[in-house]
């Protein structure tokens, strides 16, 4: 096994944030990616969205910022995060050379982190000293808590009443590290009725109030917020693949669920045409069970959460409740750029079944002794499947979002252990 | 003129403002839906809001999020919403549809307004329909004849208000407060001034919702605005009322109290 660290001392720039000028960047002045995006949100909201917007584009700009962020990043985050190459995983690949990216090994051990320091940055130009978030998983809570304890925030996470069950240590976490998590009861207690109940409170405490988004869904300019904070991820991998193998990667492989970390490690690679870029939805108990969360490759355009894009509904446009056994994969809506990557053909979204997922799980952990997120795991099940496709002389770097540790509980139930 | 515009001259001649009533459509039942909604216009209301439940209301409180989770678990389906229209439309009160975008977006838009209108129903609310994503919309209520009102907020610049009224027909919705759905103690102190910067912008009547659920508050709104909007309080009547008959007795009671309030 071989690692790759990069560690020059680059800094960041205005570009690694804002993209690289073509397909993909950008949205235009009412925040659509082609048709999708844009704002469906109460009036009320349009003032702070114009606010958040205004200042964003301001930081963005700033070197002052700039200098700021990158410096969390670094001695706070842990990045650059390492590649690590997975040689027995990848014998079960078809023999295809798996790269992982490893943001599990960032602090708080998934890559959300990498956007709530940068909201949190953000919060505090705003003027602004609470914030509020949801969470699936818990993980974006999570990394909110924490960046809120580090930068002297009030910190309140609303999350499903299903989800704060099943994942009991991040509520924990949450607790210790000072923020308030209300459990969320309405609709399916999940992401997406924590999503509702963050907008309720932001309506009621704009002037106070940040809504540190945690995924590149929601009205704009949040979808093109959180890509710019997240997309230091396929920076990084893209500089380090070329130092490892010398060439970039035939394929990149993410799981999506809102899609903020597959955009990460996507962004970087839009231009590079040869670089296949396949996106990995929750199948849940597969798509003829009705129980999945696959959004992008068996939902229809609608409007949820402020924007337009793919979205699991019936024919009257009611919200269909999404399953998975990874809480952060379980929203029935998804990023309006992936809808748009989506029918561009530019990127590819597949889904992978609950058993699938913990499969490749259950394999990463005995052959290269890591343990990924049930969430990451379903981007390695899309990677054995794509190895065994694509062959040996293959190269496919997986997004390696978060760590598995907050996944014992179901995986001591999945696997009787 | 709509049945909508003929109800705030009729108000206005008789020198008051226009009581507005808010039901989601299935709620308490189907039938007990277009039966409450037929109460408010007897005790009073003016003009009646039929709501469409929809699984993701972000902008209303637990009141109304609960009548919608009942309308739903009843299997309250767009047929439905336009048939509680088509009751409530024959007592002769100007009805509208109060709905989140999405189901009318994967309805169709002009499918939508042209099921309205033929069902009697003058028009919609839409609250999280922004001026720069409604343009479809008010082209298809335009030609079905349908208004179609949009909100302004305490929060709203003077540019975002005349952008919001310039695409509303009928009358502007001012939202008195920063917030959700709901009754409240007292009317936000912010109502009066967004009323009064919004007429800068408009000839259209100006009514005042969120939070209006007493016969005094709706006076003190009458005061400055066009017409007084009440929503939850109507629904926490029929939610706390052990049988419809007493839920129904409770509403023709809260509309008497409401409709003395804008005479006042």
């Amino acid at each position: 096994m071989r690692q790759v660290t990069s560690t020059e001392g680059t800094l960041l720039t205005a570009a690694d944030l804002a993209g690289n000028g073509v397909h993909g960047d950008d949205p235009d002045v009412h925040g659509k990616f082609g048709i999708f995006g844009g704002r469906y949100v109460p009036e009320a909201l349009i003032p702070a969205l114009d606010e958040v917007a205004a200042e964003y584009e301001r930081a963005r700009n700033d070197v002052a910022f700039l200098r700021e962020f990158d410096h969390l990043l670094r001695t706070y985050a842990g990045r650059p995060t390492t590649l690590t190459e997975v040689p027995r995983f990848g014998e079960q690949a078809g023999g295809a050379r798996i790269i992982l990216k490893r943001e599990d090994l960032t602090h708080t051990g998934a890559h959300k982190i990498n956007n709530v320091l940068g909201q949190a940055l953000l919060t505090k130009r705003l003027g602004k000293n609470r914030v509020i978030a949801e969470t699936g998983a818990g993980q974006h809570g999570v990394a909110t808590a924490t960046a809120a304890a580090l930068m002297g925030l009030e910190c309140v996470i609303y999350m499903g009443a299903v989800d704060c069950e099943r994942q009991a240590l991040n509520v924990a976490r949450m607790k210790l590290l000072g923020a308030t998590v209300v459990p969320v009861h309405n609709g399916s207690k999940t992401l997406k009725d924590a999503i509702n109940e963050a907008f309720r409170d932001w309506v009621t405490n704009v002037d106070t109030t940040h809504y540190l988004f945690g995924t590149i869904a929601g009205p704009h300019p949040f979808p093109e917020i959180v890509r710019d904070f997240a997309r230091i991820i396929g920076v990084e991998a893209r500089r380090q693949m070329l130092e490892l193998t010398g060439a970039l990667p035939d394929a990149v492989c993410a799981a999506v669920g809102g899609g903020s970390n597959a955009i990460g490690v996507f962004h970087a690679f839009i231009e590079d045409k040869d670089v296949a870029l396949h996106g990995y939805e929750a199948g849940g108990r597969g798509l003829e069970t009705g129980e999945h969360a696959l959004t992008l490759t068996a939902g229809s355009v609608g409007v949820l959460h402020g924007s337009r894009t793919y979205v699991l509904q019936d024919e009257e446009g009611q919200t269909i409740e999404s399953h998975s056994i990874s809480a952060g994969l379980d929203y029935p809506g998804v990023g309006p750029e992936h809808a748009w990557l989506k029918d561009s053909g530019r990127a590819t979204y597949h889904g992978i079944t609950d058993a699938e997922a913990m499969e490749a799980f259950s394999l990463l952990a005995r052959t290269e002794g890591i343990i990924p997120a049930i969430e990451s795991s379903h981007a390695l099940a899309g990677a054995l499947k794509l190895g065994r496709e694509l062959g040996p002389e293959a190269t496919i770097l997986v997004n390696l979002s978060g760590r598995g540790d907050k996944d014992m509980g179901t995986a001591m139930k999945y696997f009787n252990l | 003129m709509t049945t909508l515009q003929t109800a705030f001259a009729k108000a206005k001649a008789d020198g008051r403002a226009a009581l507005v009533g808010y039901l989601p459509a299935g709620f308490p039942t189907k039938d007990g839906a277009i039966a409450a909604a037929t109460a408010m216009v007897e005790a009073g209301c003016d003009v009646i809001e039929i709501g469409l439940p929809y699984s993701d209301p972000l902008m209303d409180g637990p009141t109304i999020q609960d009548a919608v989770h009942r309308a739903l678990s009843n299997g309250t389906r767009i047929a439905d919403v336009l048939r509680t229209v088509e009751g409530v439309a024959k007592t002769g009160a100007a009805t509208l549809v109060m709905t989140y975008w999405n189901p009318i977006d994967r309805y169709g838009a002009e499918r939508f307004a042209r099921d309205l209108a033929g069902a009697g129903g003058t028009g919609t609310i839409t609250p999280d329909l922004t001026p720069e994503e409604s343009g479809l919309w008010r082209q298809a209520s335009a030609e079905a004849g349908i208004d179609t009102v949009f909100l302004v907020a305490p929060s709203s610049t003077d540019e975002r208000i005349e952008a919001v009224a310039d695409c509303c027909t009928g009358f502007v919705y001012a939202a008195s407060l920063m917030g959700v759905t709901g009754a409240r103690e007292s009317i936000s102190s912010g109502a009066k001034g967004l009323v009064e910067r919004t007429r800068a912008h408009t000839d259209l009547p100006v009514c005042v919702g969120l939070g209006v659920g007493t016969g005094k508050q709706a006076a003190e709104v009458a005061g400055y605005a066009d017409g007084v909007i009440v929503g939850s309080a109507f629904i926490r009547r029929l939610l706390d009322a052990p049988d419809e008959a007493s839920g129904l007795a409770a509403v023709r009671e809260l509309g008497a109290e409401l409709a003395a309030g804008v005479r006042a």
